[in-house]
């Protein structure tokens, strides 16, 4: 018997015409990034929420500029800086309600801030002087994550567990262009379109992965592309335009909580700055390209949206800066103290019970520690 | 709950009934994990739960490890206690970096505020034929990552007890599950009342006065064998099942090298940068003075796991163990 003949057996009726399952159109992005600011759609914006955005990319740039001076003075042993990006940043906050989960990357302290955590603590990490400086729980953020996409599998892995006890409960996970291309990023994605899991994913592709340029990086249509291959809607929205940000990611949150599944969201934006203050962008990228981009400012498109509405005037802007300086300040006051560390923590949480074999470790160093002391008498 | 199962029953049925058991004492704990539900595992390990508990609870996973381990820390993170099903030992590298930098150093680096208390099943070992990728023993890489519980039970009665245990613990454990134990049964009754203790504590299985043979999981009944064998040598020989590789037993190691003053530690893993390394090295730290000769390994040869047809030439058997015992008289004899 042949092959062909067995297969023949295998199947004595011809199998069913293969029918797609899903029609891919309504999930596939718009060939533009979604704009609000400067079009018709500005009209229907709220204006407190546009005046809070605005107050709040005032406050995020100049964190970030303070973050970066603090660099500078070795108050921190690195910063990677969002500025150019503060838009998605400060929109992935606010769309959240309290009871919600952000979980970002290790670019994304501007959104945990944004979202209410201590200015301070949300540096603990890139100062040295712990992993995590907040308890997760307190705002429901996950700690700042610095392996590439690797947070995206714990959003959906929550927004499932969550759905199961009952909660309408919706993950937010961000990820930076050069995280798409990360097998962390493919398999969060599958899982949660399987699942149908409430979790949005926001990609902000600010352009490089370090130096490495998005062409480089992905060969697909665009990173909002990669959702229809997962069964879930992909969104393109300009990542400078906070406006557009906020409704897009809202709009894909209130699916996620009524039951809709994941949406995927590429953020169309610009990194400024350098990768971190360790890194040379000059290497890489021209003036030209970067003085393009920053005629694209979020906060100068917010501003000039505000200004022409007569929304906001110049005390307006003044009082938005004023508040920011006051947060650089206190954070400036705060990061030049030096922190009291306990280095008996190194023990404290390895183990719900620390281990035989760290009780004797943790014995030898309050004996070097002890012996300090008495040196230092 | 009644629990019909064979008289004795096998090691599987045991880590079954500690699951079925485990669950409906606690709704948190979730089994995910590939073939886990409608198939009950490809070992069976989970056999009837889907049934039971729903899919909800047991749940067929995307066939992707790192996914799976993945999801599973942020169930963790919303107070479920997951247990994950890594079909096969080498089939769970995908999800080492979630492992590593994720489930073991959560604790850590929330300063307590985020337990994983996830278990992890890893079906390991050699001795069933099986093809490439399906034999590996992988305990060295877990021992080496601190946060994370690695144990092994070699009896029917331990994989109940300490699959328990480590469900019930508030850390990751890495529960490596011996393939070729699947089936050996023992005189474990399910039916009786079933004893759960911490996990961390060596047992010694076999006592002996000649010398301690140190091993855990697969290599138990091996080295049980030997110590049979080893009376027609003239040889009493103590084995020490370690059933957790981290924390390490060292009160029970120790005392027992220090009664019979030889030691040869067991196991499959490659020797170079394996479990027998460390073990040896602390038991010299402890027992330097009773010893009368060299901790020797008997381990798997330094390669990558053989293919089946000639996998018994590497694993560790009785005759290369009690070769090594023989070694272990040099001192005496010169």
């Amino acid at each position: 018997m042949t092959v062909m003949e067995q297969r023949g057996a295998y199947h004595p009726t011809p199998p069913p015409a293969w029918q797609p399952r899903t029609d891919p159109a309504p999930l596939l992005p718009d060939a533009l990034p979604y704009r609000v600011l400067g079009t018709d759609a500005a009209a229907g914006a709220d204006p407190a929420l546009l005046r809070r955005l605005y107050a709040e990319l005032v406050r995020g740039r100049r964190y970030n500029a303070q973050a970066t001076a603090l660099t500078k003075q070795g108050r921190l042993a690195v910063y990677p800086s969002s500025t150019g990006q503060e838009a998605c940043e400060v929109a992935a906050a606010l769309v959240l309600e309290e009871r919600d989960w952000l979980f970002p990357s290790y670019r994304d302290t501007l959104a945990a801030v944004a979202r209410g955590l201590d200015p301070v603590q949300a540096l603990t990490l890139l100062r040295g002087d712990w992993h995590t400086g907040y308890d997760p729980h307190e705002h429901r953020i996950a700690p700042l994550c610095t392996p590439l996409a690797t947070q995206l599998p714990h959003a959906v892995g929550l927004a499932h567990a969550a759905r199961l006890k009952g909660d309408d409960v919706v993950a937010l996970a961000m990820v930076g262009d050069g995280g798409t291309s990360e097998g962390d990023f493919h398999e969060a994605l599958n899982f949660a379109a399987v699942w149908q899991a409430p979790v949005v994913f926001l990609v902000q592709n600010n352009g490089f992965a370090i130096s490495v340029p998005l062409a480089k990086q992905t060969a697909a249509p665009s990173l909002a592309h990669k959702a229809v291959g997962y069964g879930m809607p992909g969104r393109l929205v300009d990542g400078n335009d906070a406006a557009a940000v906020h409704q897009v990611l809202s709009e894909a949150v209130a699916h996620a909580r009524a039951g809709g599944g994941p949406t995927l969201i590429e953020a169309v934006t610009y990194r400024i700055d350098a990768h971190t203050n360790a890194d040379d962008a000059t290497r890489y990228r021209g003036d030209s390209e970067v003085e393009t981009w920053r005629a694209h400012d979020p906060i100068a498109l917010l501003e000039h949206e505000l200004t022409e509405r007569g929304l906001i005037d110049e005390d307006g802007i003044q009082a938005a800066r004023d508040a920011a300086e006051v947060m650089a300040a206190e954070l400036r006051e705060h990061m030049n103290q030096d922190p009291v560390l306990d280095p008996m923590d190194l023990f404290a949480h390895v183990y719900a019970e620390p281990t035989p074999q760290l009780r004797e470790q943790e014995a030898l160093l309050r004996a070097e520690l002890a012996a300090e002391q008495e040196g230092a008498h | 709950m009644t629990t019909v199962a064979l008289k004795p029953a096998t090691m599987a049925q045991a880590l079954t009934r500690a699951l079925r058991d485990a669950m409906t004492a606690d709704p948190a704990v979730h089994v995910m994990g590939e073939d886990v539900g409608t198939l009950g595992g490809v070992f069976r390990v989970t056999d009837g739960l889907a049934e039971q508990f729903g899919e909800d609870r047991v749940t067929d996973t995307p066939l992707a490890e790192a996914g799976i381990l993945g999801t599973a820390v942020g169930m963790a993170m919303y107070g479920l206690r997951p247990v994950v099903e890594m079909q096969f030992d080498a089939f769970a590298y995908p999800a080492f970096e979630q492992l590593i930098s994720h489930v073991a150093r959560m604790r850590n680096r929330t300063r307590g505020a985020m337990p994983m208390p996830i278990t992890i099943r890893v079906p390991y070992g050699g001795g069933i034929g099986g093809v490439e990728h399906h034999s590996d023993s992988s305990e060295a890489y877990y021992m080496a990552t601190p946060g994370l519980h690695v144990v092994t039970p070699a009896t029917v009665a331990d994989a109940y007890g300490l699959l328990r245990a480590s469900i019930a613990s508030d850390d990751p454990v890495v529960f490596l599950e011996p393939k070729r134990l699947y089936w050996s049964k023992d005189t474990w009754n399910p039916d009786d009342p079933q004893t759960v203790e911490p996990i961390g504590r060596a047992v010694v299985r076999r006592p002996g006065r000649s010398a301690t043979l140190i091993t855990y999981g697969p290599s138990v009944p091996v080295c049980l064998e030997a110590a049979e064998a080893g009376l027609a040598e003239g040889w009493d020989l103590e084995v020490v099942d370690l059933r957790s590789l981290v924390p390490f037993d060292d009160e029970t190691v120790a005392a027992s090298v220090r009664r019979t003053g030889r030691a040869v530690v067991v196991h499959e893993s490659g020797g170079y940068g394996g479990p027998g390394g460390e073990i040896a090295a602390r038991v010299t730290e402890r027992c330097f003075h009773h010893l009368e000769a060299p901790v020797l390994r008997v381990a798997g040869f330094d390669i990558p796991y053989p293919p089946p047809m000639l996998e018994r030439h590497h694993l560790p058997g009785v005759d290369r163990i009690l070769d090594a015992v023989g070694r272990l008289q040099w001192e005496a004899e010169s």
